[in-house]
């Protein structure tokens, strides 16, 4: 059924208001954005209408700024650190989920999920409180065990997605010819679930670089990206801050491009793989 | 060369694929109706038309282009050309809620949040009738199909085959002048199936609407219907009541997808045709022709009579089919033939068989009919 | 299949993190909510409940916490308006550029959040954009001020970053209502419309429903944009929490109002859930 085209053949043309109205919330998801690209070459700056003397003036001074790219290293040292506890922790929760039973499980889910739904301040200052009473000095180190628990979530539910997908039947086959269960897990599980661990790392990478709520509270001395930028901006509209939120919408661009190939090279082989000869 | 209307047999005419006449007026006139899915031709110039009162079966092979004709009768596809007339009206001008067609689907399509009762009255409802009419249709709908003691619960609740009843309930309740089946029972396990064919049956004979049937299975056709339209790759081969269909294949494809057959390939020269060591009278043109025997026709004997004709062969299968045997035959020249009899221990492994002149059907070749495809 | 030691395993590392770094914080959450700061800015660990008497007593914690859940109820209510014909376009219209679409609509989720408050900000300003625009056209002679430092740029820009949470459930739950049961109620008579009020929109509703919940909650404990363009009009319960651990030093005070916040949002998480189970038909 997925092969065909979609099966209303006399409701193909879509009523014009509904369409218009679709390209106008488009339009509203995208304008600032646009305007932000737009702003970013402007020679006066931000603000004023029309933009004029466009120019790479504000690129120049971003990239002479030392406390950006400072940031930024920290930004990626975080990340990927968020990257390793997400996944490190994700994987065995998304096979809890899906293969144990245990008193509390529900309430484990529940807890594995939460910081996904809840507000970022919750999450912030529940981990500073722990971090106060334990003693601990806030600096990088508190805000990657703060994205490493904030972001489990996300691991555990990509890769729970992909468990899914996974046929049961491979995993009992190689238990069949002799292999055990850490050699199946490295063999056969770790292998198939591969899409869902890299769609996960894309995402823990991306949300983590944005990450500004919990972040927020875990601060020491070292700032990431985000948590500079709100500085800058704390104290004024400069417009290299448009030039660096230019750069990283491209660069969220490119990743999600990447990670929805991925995604969609992905489904249509294993459709391919499953799909039956003609329509009827 | 149109070897079927040579035919020798003087009772019945085999049907070419052309609108005839059904017994009774016609309800539904299908023209030439095209269609193709991108490059792929799915339908082309599809003619047939559908009586008062009778049970059309369209039958095919998936790629046939059964479902798309069904679909495209209901309103959900369009035809690419052609008409569809239904009391003189173009019923492809009008959207499918406007059609007074209703569908079983072939996944039943209930709708999971309303009940078995909310679901039947849906099409009453949509039409504004008042609550007590809605009300006394929906139960008579329900008593029809013997789903009256379900009518609250949730189609989540309740089994395949009762979905199946309140989706066939569902599409009554709204008394169309013609009901269309896609595949309703091909999800229902054998016995079940068996069963719904005869409740099918005798529901339409008590109703008396028309319905237009859609399978791939040839055994589920010949029960249940009053014609048999038999579509290949988006043609018609042939329609006829499963009897002719059976009795009188018009080609060689319908003999092989209906039922078993042997098909003897032949040379007609001077009235006579040869296939193998075997000759016989034909009253046909000089040229190959091909001859469809069924296996049932073909016994134990050694031609006694002048209009049969007999070879003598190695058994090599024997298949125990409960009253019958299907033995699998080898002739001395190297043909084999598939011949039904009685069931019984005792057949030698070389046997003298016989069949009647009579009995071998002059069909067209479908292979060559694909030939001339381009016309 | 699995055997004891591999569900142990499994099990046990999440299990330990999950209770160390959130179940643990949530307590701690809960006692601070108990315990009172020295005027010499020390953590008092005394039992009382002080913070929770001020909570109710004083007006304006609870003013600012009805205002944020009027924002937020505003942000969702704005984000289903706009993300659900959307969505439905996506679903039924979109034909074979759906992928395409799709990604259209995701890609502004993974654009850092402060880059798009940001983006509202430099519009909404009396220099900016939108303000110079409609001089520039003669539209309006002298700067809006309300449309920055206000409510209004919070709700505004809130609904633009939530809209895409709630789209993507929404679109969802539509691509999973199987299509021949539209067929089916179109062969029964129903017009589009029709179709649409009976079958489609009951049978979205739990995607409507998760939608919603995304972007209410999320609205209601966001403490960014209001910094950024609420103004003083425009302050949110977050932003008296943040000030509470930052300048006004009062932990236990804003962990009691946090706590509240957590609750009220299990509250609202909780109903969304029971109604989603009431609503879902498989």
């Amino acid at each position: 059924m997925s092969a065909r085209p979609d099966r209303t053949g006399y409701a193909s043309h879509p009523p014009r208001l509904l369409q218009a109205y679709a390209v106008s919330v488009f339009g509203f998801l995208y304008l600032p954005i646009i305007a932000l690209v737009v702003y970013s070459f402007n020679g006066a700056g931000v603000g004023g209408f029309p933009p004029r003397n466009l120019t790479f003036d504000w690129y120049r001074m971003l990239f002479a700024d030392g406390a950006i790219w400072t940031s930024v290293v920290n930004s990626l040292i975080v990340a990927f650190a968020a990257i390793a506890i997400s996944l490190t922790l994700g994987i065995p929760a998304a096979l809890a989920l899906d293969r144990a039973n245990f008193p509390g499980k529900a309430l484990f889910r529940r807890l594995v999920l939460l910081p996904l739904i809840l507000p970022g301040i919750i999450t912030g200052l529940s981990l500073l409180m722990l971090f106060r009473q334990a003693g601990a000095k806030l600096g990088l180190l508190t805000i990657i065990l703060g994205h490493g628990t904030a972001l489990i979530s996300v691991a555990t539910t990509e890769v729970f997605a992909g468990l899914q997908k996974l046929d049961r039947a491979q995993e009992e086959a190689s238990l069949d010819l002799g292999a055990n269960y850490w050699q199946t897990f490295w063999r056969v599980t770790l292998p198939n679930l591969r899409l869902s661990i890299i769609g996960a790392a894309l995402l823990i990478f991306t949300l983590s670089m944005d990450e500004i709520a919990v972040s927020f509270f875990l601060i020491g001395r070292d700032n990431t990206l985000p948590l500079e930028i709100w500085g800058r901006l704390r104290r004024g509209i400069t417009p290299e801050i448009n030039a660096i939120s230019t750069i990283i919408f491209f660069f969220s661009l490119l990743l999600i491009l990447i990670w929805y190939r991925l995604r969609v090279g992905a489904e249509a082989r294993t459709e391919l793989a499953a799909e039956p000869a003609s329509p009827p | 060369m149109n070897v079927a209307n040579d035919s020798q047999s003087e009772t019945q005419l085999t049907m070419t694929p052309t609108p005839e006449n059904p017994p009774g007026t016609q309800l539904l006139v299908i023209r030439k109706i095209a269609k193709s899915f991108g490059k792929k031709p799915v339908l082309r110039d599809v003619s047939l038309s559908v009586a008062e009162g009778e049970f059309l079966t369209i039958l095919g092979e998936s790629g046939s282009g059964k479902t798309t004709l069904l679909r495209i009768i209901a309103g959900f596809e369009n035809a690419d050309s052609g008409e569809i007339l239904m009391a003189s009206e173009n019923l492809l001008r009008l959207p499918p809620y406007k059609r007074r067609v209703n569908t079983v689907f072939q996944q039943y399509a209930l709708f999971p949040h309303l009940s078995v009762s909310e679901n039947v009255g849906y099409g009453l409802r949509v039409a504004k009738l008042s609550k007590a009419e809605i009300r006394a249709r929906v139960d008579e709908a329900l008593a029809m199909v013997k789903m009256s003691a379900y009518a609250n619960a949730k189609p989540s609740k309740i089994s395949g085959g009762q979905q199946q009843r309140v989706a066939l309930a569902r599409a009554l309740v709204n008394r169309p002048r013609l009901l269309l089946l896609d595949e309703p029972l091909s999800a229902l396990d054998a016995s079940l199936r068996r069963d719904m064919q005869q409740e099918l049956k005798s529901l339409q004979r008590e109703i008396g609407i028309s319905f237009v049937f859609v399978t791939h299975d040839q055994e589920e056709a010949m029960v249940i219907s009053d014609r048999i339209a038999l579509l290949r790759q988006g043609e018609l081969e042939q329609i006829a009541s499963p009897r002719e269909i059976y009795n009188r294949p018009a080609t060689s494809y319908t003999a092989q997808f209906i039922g078993h057959t042997n098909l003897l390939r032949a040379e007609v020269k001077d009235r006579l045709a040869r296939c193998g060591s075997l000759s016989w009278p034909v009253n046909l043109a000089d040229g190959p022709a091909v001859f469809s025997v069924r296996p049932e026709n073909i016994r134990e004997g050694t031609a006694a009579r002048a209009d049969a004709i007999s070879f003598r062969g190695t058994v090599l299968n024997q298949a125990f089919h409960g009253a019958t045997d299907l033995l699998c035959v080898q002739a001395k020249d190297g043909l084999i033939f598939v011949i039904r009899l009685a069931s019984s221990k005792g057949i030698a492994s070389e046997a003298s068989f016989e069949f009647s002149t009579s009995d071998a059907i002059p069909v067209r070749d479908s292979a060559q009919a694909n030939d001339e495809r381009g016309s | 299949m699995f055997s004891r030691a591999y569900r142990v395993a499994v099990t046990l590392p999440p299990l330990i993190w999950v209770i160390a770094f959130l179940l643990l914080p949530y307590a701690l959450l809960l006692c601070y909510s108990f315990w009172s700061v020295s005027p010499q800015q020390e953590i008092v660990h005394a039992w009382t409940l002080e913070n929770y008497r001020q909570l109710f007593r004083v007006n304006v914690y609870l003013q600012t916490l009805f205002r944020s859940m009027w924002i937020a109820a505003r942000v969702m209510t704005f984000s289903l308006l706009l993300g659900y014909p959307l969505a439905y376009f996506l679903s039924f219209h979109a034909g074979r550029r759906k992928d395409f679409l799709y990604q259209l609509v995701i890609i502004p989720l993974w654009v850092s959040y402060l880059v798009r408050a940001y983006a509202w900000k430099t519009i909404l300003g009396s220099d900016g954009v939108l303000n110079t625009l409609l001089q520039y056209v003669h539209l309006t002679r002298h700067p809006a001020e309300f449309l920055l430092y206000s409510p209004f740029a919070v709700v505004l820009t809130l609904t633009h970053i939530y809209t895409p949470f709630a789209i993507l459930p929404i679109f969802a739950s539509l691509e999973h209502i199987p299509r021949n049961l539209i067929e089916a109620s179109h062969d029964l008579g129903a017009s589009t419309w029709h179709t649409f009020c009976k079958i489609i929109l009951p049978l979205s509703l739990p995607g409507v429903l998760a939608g919603a919940t995304f972007a209410f909650v999320l609205s209601l404990g966001d403490f960014l944009a209001p910094l950024l363009l609420g103004g003083p009009s425009g302050i949110m319960i977050s932003n008296i929490v943040v000030s509470l651990f930052g300048a006004a030093y009062n932990w236990p005070l804003g962990a009691a109002i946090s706590l509240c916040m957590l609750i009220l949002i299990l509250g609202l998480l909780f109903l969304s859930e029971s109604l989603e189970k009431k609503w879902a038909y498989r």
